[in-house]
């Protein structure tokens, strides 16, 4: 019998456990990496090969070349982590978030000044949505 | 003797910090947000803490997956504020307690909480927008702070009622510290939001303004809410209120609410901000 997590029906979220943490530990550890400047520069100037110094998965690879944030955080990849990606890009935590969220950078800012995204529908895999 | 005289939660959104060091604080978006602080400056002017214990959690900034300790006490003289990847925030560098951060260490693990030891950390946005939203721009931060990182990001967290117990240890730590020091304890990290998946967004006024009554009022009870809760109503990354328990727990049972305030939103969260003293 394996641990039971009840995160698992929770829509649109993937909980970042021990699992997760082990899946994704290589994936992680080359976002920590952009924290350097030098490291930036040289991811910047050859993605693949700087990602070829890691041993990630090319599933993992392709993601991060893709910028598929939902795709990095299935195979592993934190969103803490991830930001380091996006930072390096320039890109504002609420605008990659955006991008997570299938809406445009300008709908999702307008989400949040309005309230933000109800929790009515979106507790329980399932359920119908009242917004998104 | 050392005591512990209030405590005070916030919220710690990075967007708070830049939008202060960036100059913007005064724009009709963040002008609320800061607004809603004007009290407690003036309140901790006044209360003169000696030293805060400040509860928050590293965001993937000095804790890598390398390690990833459950709770953590920083034991240095001073921590400087971290390059999170757009160089280090322009805020004056942290000068710890070595001495009272050693006695807790020592009073709390022979408590059964099994505290890891730092002697070397950067700190992050956790820890310096709290400090930014209380004390504003200063050229040095006017009183001593304490480290204490949670982790909230590698679920499973500590439990709400684990943070509990943790304050009610860290309460028997400072009161036999043979020192006059008034001691403030400061939970951040809340409320509602997620920053990840189709869900994220995620906000819940009326979870956030219930969680603020129980905390003040019923915060026993409040301590056995189970991590799903957190989750699916406060979404991935509210599960940071546990924080705010650690701060509780270390109060009176019965405690004077000074202030409240509560804002949506900045960035991607809700604000939730509290100043409680030991009546």
């Amino acid at each position: 019998m394996g641990l039971h997590k009840p995160y698992e029906d929770v829509p649109g979220t993937t909980i970042f456990d021990a699992d997760m943490a082990r899946i994704g530990y290589h994936l992680n550890q080359f976002c920590m990496s952009l924290m350097k400047p030098g490291n930036r520069a040289r991811f910047k100037a050859d993605e693949r090969a700087y990602l070829d110094e890691w041993s990630m998965t090319e599933e993992q690879k392709q993601a991060v070349l893709d910028r598929d944030y939902n795709r990095m955080m299935a195979l592993g990849g934190n969103v803490y982590f991830l930001a380091k990606i996006f930072s390096s890009d320039g890109i504002s935590f609420q605008a990659a978030a955006s991008t997570m969220t299938g809406m445009t950078v300008e709908e999702y800012a307008q989400m949040m000044i309005d309230g933000g995204r109800s929790p009515e529908g979106n507790r329980f895999v399932g359920e119908t949505s009242n917004n998104g | 003797m050392a005591r512990i005289t209030a405590g005070v939660t916030t919220s710690h959104v990075p967007a708070i910090g830049a939008a202060l060091d960036n100059g913007k604080s005064a724009e009709p978006y963040w002008a609320p947000v800061f607004a809603g602080y004007n009290f407690s400056k003036q309140w901790i002017a006044e209360q003169q803490p000696d030293v805060i214990f400040l509860v928050y959690n590293d965001h993937a900034t000095a804790f890598s997956l390398d390690m990833v300790p459950t709770f953590a006490i920083g034991c240095a003289g001073e921590f400087a504020p971290a390059d999170e990847g757009w160089g280090p925030r322009p805020v004056p560098v942290v000068k710890g307690h070595p001495e009272l951060a050693s006695h807790i260490a020592q009073s709390v693990i022979q408590d059964d909480f099994d505290l890891t030891i730092v002697n070397k950390m950067d700190v992050d946005h956790g820890l310096t927008v709290p400090l930014s939203l209380m004390f504003g721009q200063p050229e040095a931060w006017p009183c001593l702070v304490i480290p204490f990182a949670v982790n909230v990001v590698l679920y499973p967290p500590p439990s709400g009622r684990r943070c509990y117990e943790l304050g009610k240890a860290l309460r028997r730590a400072v009161e036999s510290f043979d020192a006059d020091l008034n001691v403030q304890v400061w939970g951040t990290g809340g409320m509602s939001h997620q920053l990840q998946g189709p869900r994220a967004g995620l906000i819940n006024k009326a979870f956030d303004n219930d969680f603020l009554d129980r905390i003040v009022n019923s915060p026993e009870e409040l301590s056995h809410m189970p991590h799903i809760d957190y989750v699916r109503e406060a979404g991935s990354e509210g599960i940071e209120l546990v924080m705010w328990l650690i701060m509780r727990g270390a109060l009176n049972d019965r405690v004077i609410e000074r202030h409240r305030f509560y804002h949506v939103p900045a960035s991607n969260t809700a604000v939730g901000h509290l100043v409680l003293e030991n009546g």
